[in-house]
């Protein structure tokens, strides 16, 4: 029936209580940082003054949209620069611009649409002036089979096609919204979805019958969706810009970057994945 | 402390790791009060859309939770009481929702009730369409706020134990009367806590929502959902809907603690085992 602890006991557990907190909080709060950057920038390196040989590396925040394009990119830079290392963080424009003005160490953001970077400049954080480098239009997205058997524009509004938007809040929906007005089409979209993998989810399982995304979404899934190109698409452009973001501690690589995406060896490659020029 | 028993089951250390373990939860929802623009909270909350989703989440939340209990009971009641072949193994499988991310959840439902889904093809010739209605909100949260009555009401019945049963069983009762009379009564605290964590689970969900329903204002698009869209325009908006959930979410969880309370005290006293 013994309900006490021995005093060595005890002395252990108090140990224990004092030293435990500690060791989980700092364990809690250590991996808190990094957990927004996708590897950061080489600290021992970062001291490149221009003129110099690249090295060192850089985080590079891009929209989701640039995903595979950016991560190619990156693959030609760093075969051309040996020693250099680009990181990514890909999110949605909004988001990555929340997470640089809180503090996210970021050397070079890039975003879907002009009025996220516009965000950005407001906030004193661009160096220099944004460039932008590649555009977007909309296109219609069906599953594979059409079972709708839509062909333009016109036939989303028809009653009894299920179609999803993005939301006006988000860019892909906002473009949605002034094609919907240029060409007075009045679509009633059963989900208005954040982004444009929801929308695209939701036409590849089937459970839409059309979706409004990018040119370059539909082209990204291959297969799994048809996209349907329409004349009206050109209503509603949408402009990439890309910046140096000006707490970089590589201004030099992040610079070079800029250029990079910007060469006709960059362009090259965005107007494979289906980008426009800007 | 305030006890007037002899002794004390809380050593002090238990104090200061409890205080540590508050701050660190109450310290972001304080980040989060001090975010809030006062000047523009009450536009922000009573504009027409948030509007919509609180009233939307608070129905559909309410609706989830009289499925979660219909359904959750008896299952709770087979996992504590019955005697089968893989029974544990419906255990783990019942309360896989607790550990899977929300939208596993929803990527579940969806293979299981959408328009190419196992079940949802025969459903949709029957003429019923689930996706992207206020049902598939319903049924996303009851399946992420099952688990959490079956868990609280399985422990619930585990503590009460089967002797009153048996003696009620003895002096004639029939099995219904036992389960009306007996067992329900005394598993009505747990009963009642784990309806509050299922609507609480029903209020807060998102993964499951999204991925299923879609969000669509007024029919789909519940609180959370509606945070997350405005977070993309309008920061101070989401903050301020944030706040509207928390402020719903304290006044659930403490109207509905309060009268347990007094259960828990009434039942008679187990006494303490060695």
């Amino acid at each position: 029936m013994r309900i006490f602890p021995s005093s060595g006991h005890l002395l252990t557990s108090a140990v224990v209580a004092v030293v435990a907190p500690a060791l989980l909080l700092t364990a809690c709060s250590s991996t808190t940082p990094p957990a927004t950057s996708g590897g950061g920038p080489g600290s021992a390196a970062s001291g490149a003054s221009p003129g110099q040989e690249l090295s060192g590396g850089i985080t590079v925040f891009a929209a989701a949209s640039l995903k595979a394009t950016f991560t190619s990119l990156a693959d030609q830079f760093q075969h051309t620069h040996p020693g250099t290392r680009i990181s990514f963080s890909f999110a949605g424009s909004s988001d990555l611009v929340t997470q640089i003005t809180q503090g996210a160490p970021a050397d070079v953001f890039a975003s879907a649409d002009t009025a996220n970077m516009d965000k950005l400049v407001k906030a004193s954080l661009v160096d220099g002036t944004p460039a932008n480098f590649a555009s977007n239009v909309l296109s219609i997205a069906v599953p594979p089979g059409n079972p709708a058997n839509i062909s333009s524009l016109q036939d989303l509004a028809k009653p009894g096609v299920k179609v999803v938007l993005c939301a006006v809040q988000v860019p892909c929906g906002a473009a949605a919204h002034k094609v919907e007005d240029a060409t007075r089409t009045k679509i009633s979209p059963v989900s208005e979805e954040s982004n444009v993998t929801d929308v695209l989810g939701k036409v590849i399982s089937g459970e839409a019958d059309a979706g409004l995304v990018y040119a370059t979404d539909v082209k990204g899934t291959g297969t799994k969706v048809k996209g349907i190109p329409f004349a009206a698409a050109d209503k509603a452009v949408n402009h990439y810009p890309i910046a140096t973001v000006n707490t970089t501690k590589n201004k030099a690589l992040a610079d070079a970057f800029d250029a990079f995406v910007q060469s006709d060896a960059g362009q090259k490659t965005l107007a494979a994945a289906g980008f426009g020029a800007p | 402390m305030t006890s007037t028993t002899s002794f004390s089951a809380v050593p002090r250390w238990i104090y200061a790791i409890g205080a540590v373990a508050a701050t660190a939860m109450l310290v972001p929802l304080l980040a989060m009060v001090l975010r809030v623009d006062w000047t523009r909270f009450v536009p922000l909350v009573t504009s027409e859309s948030s509007l919509d989703a609180l009233l939307l989440s608070l129905k559909t939340s309410a609706a989830s939770t009289t499925c979660a209990v219909v359904l959750g009971v008896p299952l709770a009641m087979l996992l504590a009481r019955g005697h089968f072949p893989g029974q544990r193994l419906l255990r783990s499988l019942v309360l896989l929702p607790l550990v899977l991310p929300p939208v596993v959840g929803g990527i579940a439902l969806l293979y299981t009730f959408g328009r190419q889904g196992l079940l949802g093809k025969s459903l949709e010739l029957a003429g019923i369409h689930i996706a992207f209605s206020t049902t598939a909100v319903i049924m996303a949260q009851t399946f992420v706020g099952v688990p959490f009555l079956v868990v609280s009401l399985e422990g619930a019945l585990r503590t009460a134990g089967t002797r009153y049963e048996a003696i009620a069983a003895t002096l004639g009762a029939a099995p219904w009367t036992v389960l009306r009379r007996v067992t329900l009564p005394l598993v009505l605290p747990g009963l009642a806590s784990g309806a509050v964590l299922a609507f609480a689970r029903g209020l807060g969900e998102f993964g499951a929502t999204l991925t299923f329903a879609g969000s669509l204002q007024g029919v789909t698009r519940t609180l959370p959902l509606e945070i997350y869209l405005q977070r993309e325009t309008d920061p101070d908006a989401a903050v301020a809907l944030s706040l509207v959930l928390v402020a719903v979410a304290i006044i659930v969880v403490s109207l509905a603690y309060r009268p347990l309370r007094g259960t828990f005290r009434s039942t008679p006293s187990r006494g303490l085992r060695p």
